[in-house]
């Protein structure tokens, strides 16, 4: 659908990274994790295209976005003002998939690269609410200890939360792929992890590889530049298995997959 | 008082090459899908027509990606063509688009003269309104290096078969990367078409200077969107010129003013492209805000508008 979302709040909340609040009751009571919203920054043709925003967070009748200043897109939705309106779409794409409270799915295993931490929040909170008895464990990776992000919001949510900064100023000193090698194979035979990754697409490729090797079932939330954002362009295609190959829209196909049916480049 | 109201609402109504539409804002192909991608955000009932994804003989897997990459003002792709081709779309998505009350215009492509003519008889008795022979896509060449719409010979063979072989209009759609579109137009009518559109993409491309490597994976895209559409306006101004047939003028069309000027210019259709991307609702805002300009001005025909533009005494 397409609504007039109000901005109730849109902060910076560490180093060029926001947090936007936006009230839309009908988007909120439809999304689930992994969906993406797909907004118009601003009238006018500069930029052009709509940029697409993982829901973060639905809170009542409210959804919450975490974004980071990457372009001009970005940069101009940084400065939309509380009060203002946006032109949003959504919820659009297929998000994660859930494992049914009768699954055999003994733990879960987030990893969040940078931003990736926004799709991996609103999943946490849908897990803890839907599957109360699963164990979840989060990785979160970042640059430095100044870009983490979301750490206490899982850590509310009981999610033990382990941490990894690229230069060693906070938690593991490395990459969250290599962090969460450490923790596997998980408690011996009887584990069946589900593995969930949202990040920069590199981690993600090095998480299918993992997930791979340890034979267990990964789902990885892909980004990409988008034109329509419902399918029909076919502009923001992946390759994935078929006999030889297909391609799969991002925006409608995905944008989560399990690792498993993607070629990587 | 029922004829008063009546009087009052202007007429959006047009003729297209023999198709009867309600208005007319169709939306451009490749731009649209096969309407289901949109059904859920737009009433599609209020278009004048939906030309669909351009269909091949057989299906395309398209360009590796990168196939898109925003511009100033526009938008660069290369999608290769990819559709179900000929037999999934009269299976499977032919029947959703015709459980709508929009005249239907499906656009076609092929490698050889063969192929277009191929499509057009697999298409007969399919209950669609008209074809669009996409002589212009950057992603297929016919015969050398060529667009078929930059080959006039090409041109006038594909389209007079065509004609030979199918009893719904065919429309051209022309290709701006040429020296003379006028020329182009004048070949389709010599040929039979019943009417042609314009623009398709300007070839084009975007560099990142970091690695100096280009952004889409095929080098070069197709430009549209607003950037081009001073150009579109142009072309669309000289082919009504040089020919009788009717134009579908598209090329950056984002709001009901843009369509004016293309009506204006002489085309009697015009089709949203690159706006779908940018706001769903394009088109009917299009159609709402034409309305209210008639309106506001007293217009009481769309028809009357198309061409009327009044150039200074003098210039030619």
């Amino acid at each position: 659908m397409q609504i007039e979302a109000k901005i109730l709040e849109n902060e910076e909340i560490a180093p060029d990274r926001y947090k936007m609040v936006l009230s839309a009751p009908q988007i909120a009571r439809q999304a689930r994790p992994g969906q993406f919203i797909h907004v118009r920054v601003s009238e006018g043709y500069s930029p052009l295209l709509r940029r697409p925003f993982s829901v973060h967070r639905v809170q009542g009748q409210n959804i919450e976005l975490l974004y980071r200043v990457v372009g001009k897109g970005t940069e101009i939705l940084s400065k939309r003002k509380r009060g203002e309106y946006l032109d949003v779409l959504g919820p659009l794409g297929k998000g994660y998939r859930l494992p049914s409270v009768t699954s055999k799915v003994s733990d879960i295993i987030l990893v969040a690269g940078g931003t990736g931490v926004a799709s991996l929040m609103f999943l946490a909170e849908w897990i803890s609410v839907t599957n109360p008895k699963l164990s979840i464990l989060v990785v979160i990776g970042a640059k430095s200890r100044e870009e983490l992000l979301c750490e206490g919001d899982f850590r509310r949510l009981d999610c033990r939360v382990e941490v990894a900064t690229e230069n060693g100023t906070r938690g593991y000193e490395g990459l969250a792929s290599d962090l969460l090698q450490k923790f596997l194979p998980l408690s011996g035979d009887s584990s069946n992890p589900l593995v969930f990754a949202c990040g920069p697409s590199e981690m993600l490729k090095r998480i299918g590889k993992i997930s791979r090797e340890h034979r267990f079932p990964c789902q990885v939330s892909l980004e990409e530049h988008l034109a329509c954002g419902v399918g029909a362009c076919l502009g923001c295609v992946v390759r994935a298995k078929s006999s030889p190959y297909t391609y799969k829209r991002v925006c409608k196909d995905g944008p989560v997959f399990d690792a498993g049916e993607l070629i990587w480049e | 008082m029922i004829r008063k109201a009546k009087e009052k609402s202007p007429n959006l109504a047009i003729e297209l090459a023999g198709i009867p539409l309600k208005n007319p804002v169709m939306v451009a192909s490749g731009t649209f899908g096969y309407g289901e991608e949109y059904a859920d955000l737009i009433d599609l009932n209020r278009l004048g027509a939906v030309v669909t994804k351009t269909i091949t003989l057989k299906p395309r897997l398209g360009n590796e990606p990168p196939r898109i990459v925003e511009t100033a003002s526009g938008v660069l792709n290369s999608i290769g063509l990819q559709n179900v081709g000929v037999d999934a779309f009269i299976n499977e998505k032919l029947p959703f688009l015709r459980k709508y009350d929009v005249p239907l215009i499906v656009s076609i492509a092929g490698e050889t003269s063969d192929e277009y003519v191929e499509l057009a008889k697999r298409l007969r008795g399919r209950k669609i309104e008209g074809l669009e022979l996409n002589l212009s896509c950057p992603n297929i060449k016919y015969d050398r290096k060529l667009m078929i719409a930059q080959d006039a010979k090409a041109t006038h063979l594909v389209v007079s078969r065509v004609k030979k072989v199918t009893s719904v209009p065919v429309i051209a759609k022309l290709s701006p990367n040429v020296t003379d579109i006028a020329s182009v137009a004048k070949v389709c009518e010599e040929a039979g078409a019943d009417g042609v559109s314009l623009i398709n993409t300007f070839t084009g491309m975007a560099i990142d200077v970091e690695n100096r490597k280009p952004i889409l994976r095929q080098i070069t895209g197709g430009l549209s969107g607003p950037a081009i559409k001073p150009i579109a306006l142009r072309m669309v101004y000289e082919v009504h010129k040089a020919v009788g047939i009717p134009i579908i003028g598209i090329g950056g069309i984002m709001a009901a003013r843009d369509a004016l000027e293309f009506i204006i210019a002489g085309a009697k259709a015009i089709a949203i492209g690159t706006g779908n991307f940018v706001d769903p609702l394009t088109p009917i805002k299009v159609i709402d805000g034409m309305r209210e300009y008639m309106i506001k001005n007293k217009i009481k025909d769309i028809k009357s508008m198309v061409g009327s533009l009044k150039c200074p005494k003098g210039s030619l």
